[in-house]
């Protein structure tokens, strides 16, 4: 049962990866492109999370803490620049 | 002064075996202590440097003591044991009179120049650079490692080049600095390729190996090619001819230094070497024709040109190539008699071209000219100078009673007897006499010129006798000038005899010190040069016509200036050709020679590209990650003029690296990568605002076919490279370390394990690196204002609210947590993913998104607003953590480790690496801080404009 959930799972972020990617590309605007790299953030969590239980390792749990962290300091500094230009002010 | 020199005194009474080598770091030491006592004042400076050259002086008294017995002390220190590398000193009799020179007339030169030195020169930095100097001097007379010698050879000139170029200020200092730094590196060079050879030979550098080895030396193929090499680094450095006309040219430094360095000891150098290595080398025709050969050259042309020389220094310059060339000569000859009387010449002439470098710098001190024409009747003015003067000149004339004479006469008698021998019949001996007779002249003319001979014409101050004590280190020569002269068997014989055995390696030949010889055919030579010299000075008028018209014909300064022209400019027409092709240009260049010699070096081996390993199973989630990797790849590639979207989609390529690495077991990379990631995105946001949004296409079409190829068959090239070598099994260190970790360093991360333990050195490096560059870009940053842009890439105005509401409240709530995860991560560093290079990315970027969030105005009411602090605490708890392990008697950075349990916490893995972890931390976030907040700064002054120009905005 857990394997096909996981299956599923990782199916089911992967389309989500790999439509966001789409939409990172594709833009057009740049908002739509930093939700996209925001959005892959998210779904990298969600990969590194079904993999820690995939393998029943908690190692990948703070790669995705520090994602988690990261992707979202990242995303303010690229919308902050959109917004204002300068982002330390 | 007193206390220090008590301190150590009492190494030297402990660690007696270190003497020697205490007696060369003392200058050394004493050079910085100076530099830094002279603001103290010049009276002290002097003392302070007095003292240091006494203190060495005391350190070498057993070992000279022991020298007079025939004892050669050898003194090693374990250097580089698994090299095979020690630091040997020796002194033996030669190294004693060396010694003695090079400190005896060391004080007299200190006394001299702190009254020769005008108020405005510093004293202070005079006295370090001559330190320095009499330091490596110490270290090639009492070297016993052929290569440790020529590395205190390189420091002399080093040394020298400082001290000619003193006066910094003045373009004949710098060039004549230049010229003889550029003449004795190049002997250097030369030099060090003989020893090689010499090494190679007898298969030791070791001195006391090397001087037992001249049989197998002179009997070895390579032995000319040897000699010849060793040579051009002696006769570079002693000026001889054609070498020498470096050294006119370095008469542009001050006085005593002249006196010191350009008459007594450093041009004494190569002599030295020659008297070393003379059991080694000589004995064969090849060394008499070359050193003798050279030697008479040089002494002929010393003497000739010294006499038309108008300037004091100018005519002593060439009088001191002749007398180096003299003792060039006799060590050419041979004969033991002919080396003893070479070394006896080395310590006449020391003593007395010191003394009259230095009345000719108090001539000039007192006259503010060194013009010969100009300088006339002197006795009037000077007349207690004077004598002196004219003494030590009649010395190096060679007239009876003074010390000049008995060597000059041992010198006439040796070339007398060789030329028996040498069958050049006559021609030597008429060589050196003709010599004897300019040398007189010259002298003569040092004495009538100055002294004599009508009124001073012109002179720019005038002359009075000097302060008292600027005139006793010339009076003390002199007076051992004299002493020698008439009692040469009392005074310097005992000092002659150990120090020719100790070139001679040998028994001393029969020879006897003494004024009266009886006619022989050397005290004929010696009339005739007198005479002849008195006549040649009586008929210099035609003489001076003569060389006038003839001058400026042959310079060979001019010469070297043109050659060293013509390399300059080749070398500016190679480099012009390839800068004018632009980085572009450069990079395909670099590129396409890689890939050819990369396709050469594959299509040529044997062995096919895929190797024996299996390979690994492909899951679809691995794919996909692989081909959006690509797809981001290209993107980037296709979108590059778009700067915003391109540094977006290099955000995806970093996460898919990052989650590339966490799939191949590298978690420690992944944590790094995205703290990296971010920092990446804030800096090149930072940078973009002033950019403009969009690059122009600049290249053509072709161009870009042309580069593109060149990219995709490098990158295949790349790519073909690392299947091959990950298609391989690979036998890494990745296992010792994995066995090591914990025993070693208590650790189960062995990547952080690497980094603060078994590779901390490199750490310790690389945040010293760090910390340097972030205070570089902080220094250039400063008063960087750049002007912003007004509006967006699509053109709209920026929105005024300069800070969101809920973005900075959620920024405030993420802090606490950010550095709770920090700490987390800092903690668990040495056994699981994490550590403190991590730790720090992630304050930084936590401390950064209040910048971002709040604004710098409410962040820096909270926090410093320089961080320089940090990053040297940082530095100094990774310093003293690396000390600490000095205090348990282990190597720098040895780490302890144990596993203390605390109540609640429970097991708690502690380790000494930690505390060097947390210098890491510290260093990491105050750069990274300090880089950042500073360049965002940059921007802020013009957003104030902006507002000031707008009027007061309000939230």
């Amino acid at each position: 049962m857990l394997n096909f959930a996981l299956t599923l799972a990782f199916a089911l972020v992967a389309t989500a990866f790999a439509m966001s990617f789409f939409r990172l590309i594709k833009g057009p605007s740049a908002p739509d492109r930093i939700l996209a790299l925001d959005t892959l953030y998210i779904n990298a969590i969600a990969l590194l999370v079904l993999f820690g239980i995939q393998l029943a390792s908690p190692l990948y749990f703070e790669a995705a803490l520090l994602i988690a962290l990261m992707g979202f300091v990242g995303t303010v500094a690229l919308a902050k620049f959109l917004l204002r230009g300068d982002i330390i002010e | 002064m007193s206390r220090w020199r008590d301190e150590k005194a009492s190494i030297f009474g402990d660690n007696s075996e270190m003497n020697l080598f205490l007696a060369v770091l003392m200058p050394f030491l004493g050079a910085v202590l100076v530099a830094l006592a002279s603001r103290r004042g010049r009276a002290f400076a002097a003392w302070c440097t007095g003292g240091v050259a006494l203190l060495s002086l005391f350190l070498l008294l057993p070992a000279m003591a022991a020298s007079f017995d025939g004892t050669t002390t050898i003194q090693r220190l374990t250097w580089i044991p698994a090299a095979g590398l020690d630091l040997a000193f020796r002194l033996d009799g030669l190294g004693l009179l060396f010694a003695l020179l090079i400190l005896g007339i060391g004080l007299l030169v200190i006394l001299y120049a702190h009254y020769y030195l005008s108020a405005e020169d510093s004293l202070g930095r005079l006295y370090a650079y001559l330190l320095l100097f009499m330091g490596s001097m110490l270290g090639v007379v009492l070297s016993e490692n052929l290569i440790q010698l020529l590395i205190f050879w390189e420091l002399t000139s080093l040394s020298s080049f400082l001290l000619i170029a003193y006066w910094r200020k003045r373009e004949a200092a710098r060039r004549g600095a230049r010229l003889a730094l550029t003449i004795t590196g190049a002997g250097g060079l030369a030099l060090l390729a003989g020893f090689l050879l010499l090494g190679e030979m007898v298969g030791s550098y070791d001195l006391s190996v090397v001087l037992a080895s001249g049989d197998i030396i002179r009997a070895h193929p390579l032995y000319v090619p040897t000699l010849v090499l060793i040579l051009l680094g002696a006769f570079t450095k002693s000026a001889q001819f054609p070498f020498h006309f470096w050294l006119p040219h370095a008469m542009a430094a001050p006085t005593p230094v002249s006196a010191y360095l350009h008459s007594a000891t450093m041009v004494k150098a190569g002599v030295f070497l020659l008297a070393r290595l003379f059991p080694a080398l000589s004995g064969t025709p090849e060394w008499t024709w070359l050193v003798g050969g050279v030697g008479v050259a040089t002494l002929l042309v010393g003497a000739v040109v010294a006499l038309f020389k108008h300037d004091l220094k100018g005519l002593l310059a060439y009088s001191t190539i002749s007398h180096l060339g003299l003792i060039t000569a006799l060590f050419g000859i041979g004969t033991p008699l002919a080396a003893v009387a070479g070394v006896f010449h080395i310590i006449n002439h020391a003593i007395f071209k010191a003394g009259l470098f230095m009345a000719a710098g108090i001539i000039d001190h007192e006259c503010g000219t060194r013009d010969m024409r100009r300088i006339n009747g002197m006795w009037h003015y000077m007349p207690h100078t004077a004598v002196l003067a004219m003494v030590a000149s009649a010395a190096m004339a060679g007239v009876p009673l003074l010390n000049g004479f008995l060597s000059k006469e041992m010198f006439f008698a040796e070339a007398h007897a060789a030329a028996a021998d040498w069958r050049v019949g006559i021609f030597l001996p008429a060589a050196v006499t003709v010599a004897g007779i300019f040398a007189v002249a010259y002298s003569l003319r040092f004495i009538h010129d100055v002294f004599f001979n009508g009124e001073p014409i012109d002179l720019p101050k005038t002359p009075h006798e000097p302060p008292r004590w600027m005139k006793v280190p010339v009076e003390i020569i002199v007076v051992l000038c004299v002493l020698v002269g008439i009692f040469p068997a009392q005074t310097v014989e005992p000092l002659l005899a150990v120090a020719a055995s100790a070139v001679l390696q040998g028994p001393l030949p029969e020879h006897n010190l003494a004024l009266w010889h009886g006619f022989n055919p050397a005290l004929w030579m010696s009339v005739i040069a007198l005479i002849g010299g008195v006549l040649l000075y009586l008929g210099r008028k035609p003489l001076f016509v003569l060389h006038d018209r003839l001058s400026g014909r042959l310079d060979a300064r001019a010469i070297y200036e043109h050659g060293l022209r013509t390399i300059i400019d080749f070398a500016r027409r190679v480099l012009m050709r390839l800068e004018a092709i632009g980085l572009q240009h450069q990079a395909a260049v670099l590129i396409l020679a890689a890939l050819i010699l990369g396709s050469a070096g594959m299509l040529g081996a044997a062995s096919p590209l895929t190797g024996s390993r299996s390979l690994l199973p492909v899951d679809g989630v691995s794919l996909l990650a692989v081909l959006t990797l690509i797809g981001a790849t290209l993107a980037v590639t296709v979108l590059h003029r778009q700067r915003l979207t391109a540094l977006i989609i290099v955000g995806a390529v970093g996460l898919i690296v990052a989650l590339a690495f966490i799939k191949f077991s590298a978690p420690d990379l992944a944590l790094t990568q995205l703290s990296v990631e971010v920092v990446t995105i804030v800096l090149l946001l930072l940078a973009l605002y002033f950019l403009p949004p969009e690059t122009p296409a600049e290249s053509s079409k072709s161009r870009r076919w042309r580069d593109g190829t060149l990219a995709v068959l490098a990158g295949g090239g790349a790519a073909a490279l690392a299947w091959a070598v990950l298609t391989r099994p690979a036998n890494s260190i990745a296992g010792w370390f994995l066995d090591n970790s914990v025993t070693g360093g208590g650790g189960t991360n062995v990547v952080n394990v690497i980094l603060v333990d078994f590779r901390g050195f490199d750490t310790f490096g690389e945040i010293t690196v760090l910390a340097i560059a972030a205070l570089g870009i902080f220094a250039l940053l400063e008063n960087l204002r750049l002007i912003a842009p007004r509006r967006d890439v699509a053109g709209r105005r920026w929105d005024s609210d300069v800070h969101p509401l809920i973005m900075a409240t959620f920024a405030r709530l993420l802090l606490p947590l950010a550095l709770l995860v920090s700490v987390f991560i800092f903690v668990r560093g040495h056994n699981l993913p994490g550590g403190g290079f991590i730790a720090g990315l992630i304050t930084a970027i936590a401390l950064i998104m209040q910048y971002l969030a709040n604004g710098v105005t409410w962040t820096h009411a909270r926090l410093p607003a320089h961080t320089h602090p940090w990053i040297a605490a940082g530095l100094v708890i990774a310093l003293l953590t690396g000390v600490a392990s000095w205090l348990f008697g282990r190597p720098f950075l040895t780490s302890a480790f144990g596993h203390p349990s605390l109540p609640l916490i429970g097991e708690l893995p502690l380790a000494s690496a930690m505390a060097f972890d947390l210098g890491v931390y510290l260093v990491v976030v105050g750069a990274t801080l300090l880089i950042l907040i500073n360049l965002g700064m940059a921007h802020s002054v013009s957003h104030e404009d902006e507002h000031a120009k707008e009027g007061p905005w309000k939230p």
